[in-house]
């Protein structure tokens, strides 16, 4: 890590200023991951911008929407009563992830941010196109366990690894964005990217723009949701595969639902058809097993990571059927008796 | 008045409060004044030669005080044999910065010194050395033709060689009622301790040093920084009396070690260099093996063959081996045995001992091997396990100085609710789940070295001893401190265990479960020179109502020698020390074991592992959610600390059987995730009820103390049972550890 300067920003036109004004500047956050990237000496920069005493009310409510402010912890979101209440799927997403510690530092804003957990991308002396473009990926032909099998492309195959987004994806949130040019809206579908030939580009954001809060649709799920996240140990690992699922009954049958993986790409992954084949369907395990045919249907395994295939389908069944009771749900995620 | 000997209580651990409380120093937080920091550059290549370095560039920082590389290094002794040290296997000792050829993967190229840690870390990035790449082999299985004998060397006295090949295995084999086989796989694994490996060096003067290291061998690493740097023994001083784990990886002198004493003494400055967790996967690792058996038996169950193969990895420059294969014939009497070991050299770093060394790599074969040879048998695991119970060690035709394994059994399986369990595979559900029951044995042989205490009863009556032997977090001070007590009778309060401290009296490396035995011998000596000495002391009193006695004629009581037969008479310690002309009295003694009369036994500790597990049967995840060890290892001299070291190994089990694996890459002869996060170790969610029982064993013959010790043997046996009951809940065999979830799809 070299040395760089440190700037506290007090306000959201304070810190865009001052990154605009920097080059080689970064935002930090809880620096969960930032502090990593640092220290593997993957990043260097010649000054960090604070943005965590702009922190307002961690959660709030707006003609129905609900905001997430970007620089509350994790911790607080998913402990917030509105959170618990209308969007349990969140705080169970949230509660999946790494620790109790880091989810404590850890702020919602660069939860979106954090960057892969590629084994190569955090090695320096091995060639990798989302840290070096053009180097190749080492990952292809590598250990491969760990990455991706949708969306990949032939520079890169690694996953985005959060828990929390792939909540946010299934209950279409929208990511609040404040730049030098002013602000933005971004859906979340359009927020993270697949490689293609860009892997060295997670998402869509313009460097020196700020995420100041995540918007949640009035709609949270709250009756019928459920959160797997299916992983090498019990807590404190990434997932290999997770889902969530937020489901609408109406007269036992499926009036709205909404299927997102995590673990297979480089973004929270949903696909349509599949959600559009359970409309109005009745929520059997044979429908939630045609439904997950459909979603994997585009998958590829490389060497080491064929079965997430497999294990997908099978935690989409098994976690819509959670859905269905979401009171069997075991803490931290785990897949119910 | 009679008091109640310590040996035996569940006393707490005595430093416990030191530890939790941050007050007790590990070796990279003594703050010496002056203190300059090292920080370690580790080549990027696997094979090849330095062939520059721009460290010119980079001493220019202000702020770096000095670059050491294979270029500017002193020069050192120059005898390979110079480097070895007492747990060096036969081959040639790594020496950092030796040359500028690089045999492997992250070797360490250079040590910067600077005024600040983070200075040194720092212009640690920016070093960049120029190689000459050669080619490499890091992979074991695709390089198994390669695989030869070990040679022999000294490290074979405590590993020996297989035993001798016995009838025919081929044949009776093929005459076999039942047969069952198995092909193994383990990978690499690093010791990955929470305390990282950092030496901090006292520059006391010319060719004078102390030394704080984190070291499971205090003399060890004053040897070894003697020969190497050509230092009078006396004037190293090695101080280590807290370690915050080790598991074998600080049986060797690390090479942050020699960095930190060549620094200091090159720049005549206190030097401090602390390795970082990455830096923890570049020094030696429990070796990958990949293991074939064999088995099998008459329609009785009886065993009439066994076959066991093992291939491990070593260096290029040493021959580490480890005992696999040895244990097979020593549970179970066979007219037919075969056991092979043979070692394939890689372009890595030697291995090293590591949590139960070749015992848990082995017993999983034997043990899943057993486990379906009984299945196919149609006989219950433990029943089958009786009808070829061994009352005698056939491996070497001795008797077992005592072997309470029946009883584990017993026990065990009662404590367990075995009875409960139903033979046939995924019979027995909850839920979704699927719930499976294993059982499988360990035994762990019981070791004895020499050793030398010194026992000093001070003028206010207080006992101290002393050895230079660690506490590698195993309760080594607590137990020390209960046996040298009851040696003369006294409180716990009244006695002090000196020891971390290579001036000290000489005790060997710290592991393989033998520092009860070698150091609680050795202190049993001294505290019978004691008591004899005290015991003359107070013949010569006048009138002495002891004239005569022998020393089983009298009894040792809170601070007073009292005649057995007549507990009235009695003279305190202190009259006694008075009567010395009020000087302290002391005892020094070596302790040689009588192997002679030791070799006529075979010494072993046994333990049986009970497992439960959940398996989801559409997801595969894993969960152990019950497990009892019944252990059988003689006098357990505190059931506190010794059931803590058998909660280890059951955690240690776990992680052996499903988390842990270094992942290798082979393209760049690496390993991938070295860092805790990714590098799986159990979590809190991982560990669920867990038990351990201690069975009734009486020994005489073991040591002084009929005590086997413990450690390694909550951790052979359970990794097995867990694969067992994983069969028991699947219906399938997954012999590659860890066993992922995603095998059981
Ligand atoms: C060991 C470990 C295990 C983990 N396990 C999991 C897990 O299982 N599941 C999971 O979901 N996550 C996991 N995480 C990731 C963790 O959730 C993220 O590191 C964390 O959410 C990042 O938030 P932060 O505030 O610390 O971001 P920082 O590290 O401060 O920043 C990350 C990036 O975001 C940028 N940034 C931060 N805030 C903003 C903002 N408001 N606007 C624009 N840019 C911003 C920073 O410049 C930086 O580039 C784990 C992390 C670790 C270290
Ligand atoms: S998968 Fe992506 S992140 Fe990993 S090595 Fe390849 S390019 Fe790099």
């Amino acid at each position: 890590m070299n040395d760089f300067d440190f700037y506290k920003s007090e306000s959201i036109a304070d810190a865009v200023e001052k990154i605009s004004n920097h080059t080689d500047s970064r935002f930090i956050a809880g620096g969960t991951n930032l502090i990593d990237l640092l220290k593997y000496n993957l990043l260097r920069v010649s000054s960090l911008v604070d943005v965590n005493s702009i922190k307002n009310q961690s959660v709030t409510e707006k003609d129905g929407l609900v905001l997430l402010n970007a620089f509350a912890t994790n911790a607080e979101t998913a402990y917030h009563p509105i959170i618990e209440q209308r969007y349990p799927l969140l705080s169970k997403a949230i509660l999946a992830g790494a620790s109790a510690q880091i989810r404590n530092m850890a702020t919602n804003g660069g939860n979106l941010l954090q960057r892969t957990r590629c084994y190569y991308f955090y090695d320096a002396n091995t060639p990798c196109n989302k840290r070096e473009p053009g180097s190749g990926c080492s990952a292809i032909n590598g250990y491969n366990r760990n990455l991706a099998i949708l969306g990949t492309s032939e520079h890169c195959i690694a996953i985005f690894p959060s828990d929390m987004c792939v909540a946010l994806s299934a209950l279409n949130a929208t990511v609040c964005v404040t730049g030098s040019e002013g602000e933005r809206r971004i859906p979340f579908s359009a927020f993270h990217r697949l490689p293609d030939d860009t892997p060295e580009l997670d998402n869509n954001l313009l460097p020196n723009e700020l995420i100041t809060s995540i918007e949640l649709p009035a709609k949270g799920f709250e009756k019928n949701y459920s959160y797997l996240k299916l992983r090498d140990r019990n807590s404190y690992a990434f997932a290999l595969v997770s889902v969530a699922t937020a489901m609408e009954l109406e007269n036992d049958t499926i009036k709205e639902i909404r299927i997102a993986l995590g673990g297979v790409a480089s973004k929270p992954w949903r696909v349509q058809e599949a959600e559009d084949f359970l409309q109005e369907k009745a929520p059997t395990r044979e429908n939630f097993s045609l439904a997950a045919e459909i979603i994997l249907q585009d998958a590829k395994g490389f060497e080491f990571n064929t079965f997430k295939i497999e294990l997908a389908k099978r935690a989409i069944i098994r976690n819509c059927l959670m859905a269905l009771n979401p009171s069997s749900q075991l803490p931290g995620a785990q897949p119910s008796a | 008045m009679s008091i109640k000997p310590l040996i035996g209580q569940p006393i707490s651990r005595l430093e416990g409060h030191l530890k939790v409380t941050g007050a007790a120093k590990y070796a990279g937080e003594y703050n010496v004044s002056d203190l300059l920091y090292g920080y370690v550059v580790n080549s990027t290549i696997t094979k090849g030669k330095i062939i520059s370095m721009n460290s010119d560039e980079i001493k220019k920082i202000p702020g770096i005080i000095e670059i050491f590389t294979h270029e500017n290094r002193p020069s050192l002794a120059w005898f390979d044999m110079q480097y070895s040290d007492m747990d060096a296997p036969p081959g040639s000792p790594f020496r950092p910065l030796h040359k500028p050829e690089i045999k492997y993967n992250g070797q360490p190229i250079a040590l910067i010194v600077a005024e600040t840690f983070e200075l040194a870390r720092y212009a640690a990035s920016l070093l960049k050395a120029v190689y000459k790449e050669e080619k490499f082999s890091t992979h074991l299985q695709a390089n198994l033709s390669k695989a030869r004998k070990p040679q022999p060397g000294l490290a074979t006295m405590l590993k020996p060689p297989p035993p001798k090949e016995k009838g025919n295995v081929d044949l009776a084999i093929n005459a076999a009622a039942f047969t069952a086989k198995g092909d193994f796989t383990h990978g690499t694994e690093h010791h990955n301790p929470l305390e990282l490996f950092a030496t901090t060096t006292v520059y006391e003067g010319k060719g004078k040093v102390t030394i704080y290291d984190k070291t499971q061998g205090t003399i060890n690493c004053q040897l070894y920084v003697g020969n190497v740097f050509g230092l009078h023994f006396k004037d190293v001083r090695v101080i280590s009396p807290y370690v915050g784990g080790a598991f074998g990886a600080g049986l060797r002198p690390q090479y942050q070690l020699f960095l930190s004493v060549m620094a200091a003494l090159e720049l005549k400055r206190n030097v401090r260099v602390t390795l970082d967790r990455s830096q923890m996967f570049t020094f030696g690792h429990r070796p990958p093996t990949i293991q074939k058996t064999t088995f099998g038996s008459d329609v009785n169950g009886k065993i009439t063959s066994l076959y066991h193969e093992a291939i491990g990895e070593t260096s290029l420059h040493e021959d580490y081996t480890e005992t696999v294969v040895n244990w097979a014939p020593m549970l179970y009497p066979s007219p037919n045995s075969k056991m092979e070991y043979n070692l394939v050299p890689l372009d890595v770093f030697t291995p090293i001992d590591m949590r139960a060394p070749g015992g848990c790599t082995g017993l999983h074969a034997i043990e899943s091997t057993i486990d379906d040879l009984a299945h196919q048998a149609k006989i219950d695991p433990i029943k089958f396990r009786l009808i070829n119970y061994a009352d005698r060690d056939e491996s070497v035709n001795r008797p077992y100085s005592s072997k309470e394994l029946r009883a584990c059994f017993i026990q065990g399986a009662e404590k367990f609710g075995w009875e409960n369990r139903n033979p046939e595979p995924r019979s027995m559900r909850r839920g979704n789940k699927l719930v499976g029951y294993g059982m499988a044995t360990g035994v762990w042989e019981s070791m004895i070295l020499p050793a030398r205490a010194e026992a000093i009863l001070t003028t206010e009556g207080r006992l101290i001893v002393k050895s230079a032997v660690t506490d590698i977090g195993t309760g080594t001070l607590t137990v020390m401190s209960q046996i040298a007590a009851d040696e003369l009778g006294l409180p716990l309060s009244m006695v002090s265990f000196e020891y971390g401290d290579s001036k000290m009296p000489f005790a060997p490396i710290q592991g393989g479960s033998f520092t009860v035995s070698t150091v609680g011998s050795a202190i049993k000596v001294a505290g019978e020179a004691m008591r004899k000495k005290l015991l003359k002391i107070a013949q010569r009193l006048p009138n002495s109502a002891f004239k005569g006695a022998e020393l089983d004629n009298v009894v040792f009581q809170n601070g007073f020698i009292r005649l057995r037969l007549n507990l009235s008479k009695e003279i305190s310690i202190k009259d006694l020390i008075l009567a010395n002309g009020g000087k302290p009295i002391k005892t020094k003694n070596f302790n040689v074991p009588n192997l002679l009369k030791l070799k006529k036994h075979s010494r072993a500790a046994h333990s049986a592992a009970f497992v439960e597990v959940e398996v989801d049967e559409e997801l595969g995840i894993i969960n152990v959610t019950r497990a009892v060890t019944a252990v059988a290892a003689g006098k357990i001299i505190n059931p506190k600390t010794a059931r803590s070291q058998i909660l280890g190994g059951m955690v240690w089990s776990i992680s052996k059987a499903l988390r842990e694996e270094t992942i290798s890459d082979h393209q760049f002869g690496k390993y991938m995730n070295q860092n805790l996060g990714e590098y799986h170790i159990p979590v809190h969610a991982d560990i669920h009820d867990l038990d351990v029982i201690f069975v009734e064993e009486k020994d005489e013959i073991v040591n002084e103390l009929g005590s086997k010790g413990i450690g390694e043997i909550g951790l052979v046996g359970m990794p097995p049972a867990i694969a067992n009951a994983i069969f028991n809940a699947t219906g399938k065999r997954i012999n590659e550890f860890p066993i992922h979830f995603d095998k059981l799809l």
